[in-house]
């Protein structure tokens, strides 16, 4: 079995089987488990059963989905039950004796930008978090997905989870991105080919030379909306960019310990013959800057195309489940969606909230304004992000273009802080999800990478990045 | 969570594919407690308008789908975020069944986890279902656990597929972490292994 050509998914699976049951599942064991301020539930779940967290110094804990980002004083939180939430994770910490980086912690900041940013995030671990979107840490060459409130309790007492072998897909992007072509179009683009089912089930390895060519960031960005398409995990072979990332971090290995790892995770790669599930090849060439129109991710088209028009779909349900969303949209069919006028514009998340992004919206934005009548906001993803790029005086650049620099958190990615979009607000945003409501309700949310958000800013409507470059 | 046998009940039909978490619970109710009856916040904003009416067409709202205790969904139903409030949502309102092509993965597990049964069923089959119901909304489904069935209202025997072990665990409405504790060994065994190969 050993023998057999296993795929990099297989190998961190197989160090982690504490037990298998005839029946098909597997006790899988968890390396690292991340803890934001929307797990009161979880924690609840322990009290009442009067556990203990079984490996405390496994679990790291930051606030990001209630937090404020005008604020880092707890205490100025103006709603009980959003203050209650960060108080509780203070608390929860305090009492199971875990490490929290709360909000004036220097290292606080989105749950996904911490986890690799501290070194906490490792190849060949399993990671899990109770948020669909922890398949992002898969960039380091872990296996991490989400987990809901009752797997987090189970986490929390025993270290392990119950699971079965999820299917393995590879999509391979081989060739050269175009210019302006960033990481976070090549996964519209997947999910836009594969939808927004399209991996259900799955862990998906992302390969091919387009992939490699990917900064960490980049990685990041990928492997942050798999759950867009559906996938349980997304991952990518660490490598020497991984390596670089990873050296030095708070939470890397140093020293003997440092060599004794590297040697581990250079085999954390994919063998020669091994077998996937399912495979799709994409063309890096045919990809172009990206922007959604409707209310699934899967709903993306290059910015320079025409909407579509929802009389011209053959299947009456499929119909008018697409006028519905141009209705909630306020789309008009056939028109270039690069004439929609935003009313807001939202730069940050655990998509694209990380100091590289915020480079490529800050070029865009240095030396030009921000259209009169739109709100921008500029959140960083982590309080490192904001001092790095405070550093690099990206603040100003923002500030003197019209942008509000802000604190770290999830902010108008979710809105559970209270940071929403006005009904029938059109918002450019670098997020991940443009469902119904995401950013508040009757919000129209438009996803893009951060130079085209930053684009949109500053023409005060979804514009082709090229428009402004001259390229 | 109460133990899953069978459950007879009219059933409510959300058809269109890839409805996710955020419509099912949105985002605003993530921080209420548990025992805050989460059925208050099912569908809410496809429930009622902004002013707090009903919106009469959709399906929760009609007098004869108010107290379905299944649920038919499209393809990728519960997709998103992993919020088990909406699992809550869906329990709490009275629902212990709900039939799809596809789930969301993680929903499917906290279904499970909290007494709500996740069948998967070929879309075929479910648009069957829905069209029945959609033609006489009073018709009843039967979902029988221990033999494996979804039985429509015209008699149709769909048989579905389920892990055993987390069949075992809705039948039994099994305590997972009391059992995972009894594994208590096995972890520490696998605990110095790992720790030896991982340092
Ligand atoms: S930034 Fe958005 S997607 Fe990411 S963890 Fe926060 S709320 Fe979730």
């Amino acid at each position: 079995m050993t023998d057999a050509p296993r795929t990099l998914f297989d190998k961190i699976w197989d160090r982690h089987r504490v037990v298998e049951r005839e029946d098909g599942q597997t006790l899988l064991y968890v390396d690292r488990h991340l803890v934001h301020d929307g797990s009161a539930p979880a924690f609840e779940i322990l009290q009442k059963r009067g556990l203990k967290l079984r490996a405390p110094e496994r679990v790291f804990a930051t606030p990001d989905h209630y937090v404020p980002t005008d604020t880092r004083d707890v205490a100025a939180i103006g709603n009980d039950e959003h203050r209650g939430m960060v108080e509780t994770l203070e608390r929860n910490a305090a009492d199971q004796g875990f490490r929290l980086f709360g909000l004036r912690d220097g290292n606080q900041g989105i749950v996904h930008v911490v986890g690799p940013e501290t070194g906490l995030t490792q190849p060949g671990m399993v990671v899990v978090c109770g948020d669909s979107h922890t398949s992002t840490h898969g960039a380091l060459g872990a296996l991490a997905f989400g987990i809901g409130m009752t797997e987090v309790a189970h986490v929390l007492a025993t270290q392990t989870l119950w699971q079965r072998r999820p299917h393995t897909m590879r999509i391979t992007v081989e060739g050269a991105l175009a210019e302006g072509v960033t990481a976070k179009d090549v996964i519209l683009h997947i999910i836009a080919t594969i939808g927004a089912a399209g991996a259900t089930g799955h862990v998906i390895e992302y390969a091919g030379s387009a992939i490699r060519g990917l900064s960490m960031e980049g990685r990041l960005t990928l492997c942050n909306m798999s759950i867009e398409a559906g996938a349980r995990a997304g991952m990518v072979a660490p490598d020497e960019a991984t390596f670089a990332y990873l050296k030095g971090r708070p939470y890397a290995p140093t020293g003997r310990e440092w060599d004794d790892a590297l040697a581990r995770w250079r085999d954390l790669r994919t063998d020669e013959g091994a077998r996937f599930d399912a495979e799709v090849w994409i063309e890096a060439s045919a990809i172009a800057p990206m922007v959604t129109w409707g209310n699934s991710p899967q709903d993306a088209l290059p910015v320079h195309a025409a909407l579509p028009d929802p009389e011209s779909e053959p299947d009456p349900a499929r119909r008018e489940a697409l006028a519905e969303t141009f209705a909630y949209m306020g789309l008009t069919p056939g028109a270039p969606l690069a004439s929609l006028a935003v009313d807001r514009v939202f730069i940050g998340s655990c998509t694209n909230g990380r100091i590289e992004d915020l480079r490529a919206a800050a070029a865009v934005a240095r030396g030009r304004r921000v259209a009169p009548g739109v709100r921008a906001w500029v959140v960083p993803g982590s309080a490192p992000v904001k001092r790095e790029a405070e550093a690099e005086g990206l603040d100003r650049v923002f500030t003197e273009a019209g942008f509000e620099w802000r604190e770290a958190g999830c902010s108008m990615c979710l809105g559970t802080n209270g940071e929403i979009g006005a009904p029938g607000e059109r918002i450019a945003a670098t997020s991940n999800r443009n469902f119904r409501g995401r950013q508040g309700r009757g919000v129209r949310t438009h996803l893009m990478s951060p130079a085209m958000a930053a684009a949109a800013a500053v023409m005060g409507r979804i514009a082709d990045l090229r428009e402004l470059t001259g390229g | 969570m109460e133990p899953f046998r069978t459950v007879r009940s009219r059933a409510v039909p959300f058809a269109r594919a890839n409805i996710d978490t955020d419509q099912i619970l949105p985002a605003r109710f993530l921080s209420r407690p548990r025992d805050d009856n989460h059925g208050n916040y099912l569908f809410r904003d496809l429930r009622y308008a902004p002013d707090g009416t009903e919106v009469p067409e959709f399906p929760l709202n009609r007098p004869e789908w108010r107290d379905a205790r299944i649920a038919l969904g499209g393809r990728n139903f519960a997709c998103g975020s992993s919020r088990e409030n909406a699992v809550w949502a869906l329990y709490d309102h009275g629902v212990r069944c709900v039939i799809a092509p596809s789930f969301g993965d993680i929903f499917a597990i906290n279904g499970t986890k909290n007494g709500l049964l996740p069948v998967v069923l070929p879309e075929p089959d479910v648009q069957t279902l829905i069209a029945a119901v959609e033609a006489d909304p009073e018709a009843e489904i039967t979902v029988d656990l221990p033999s494996q069935t979804v039985t429509g209202p015209d008699g149709t025997r769909y048989p579905f597929e389920i892990d055993p072990f987390t069949k075992r665990c809705l039948l039994e409405a099994l305590d997972e972490i009391a059992f995972t504790l009894t594994h208590g060994d096995d972890i520490a065994a696998f605990e110095a292994r790992h720790e030896r190969h991982n340092r």
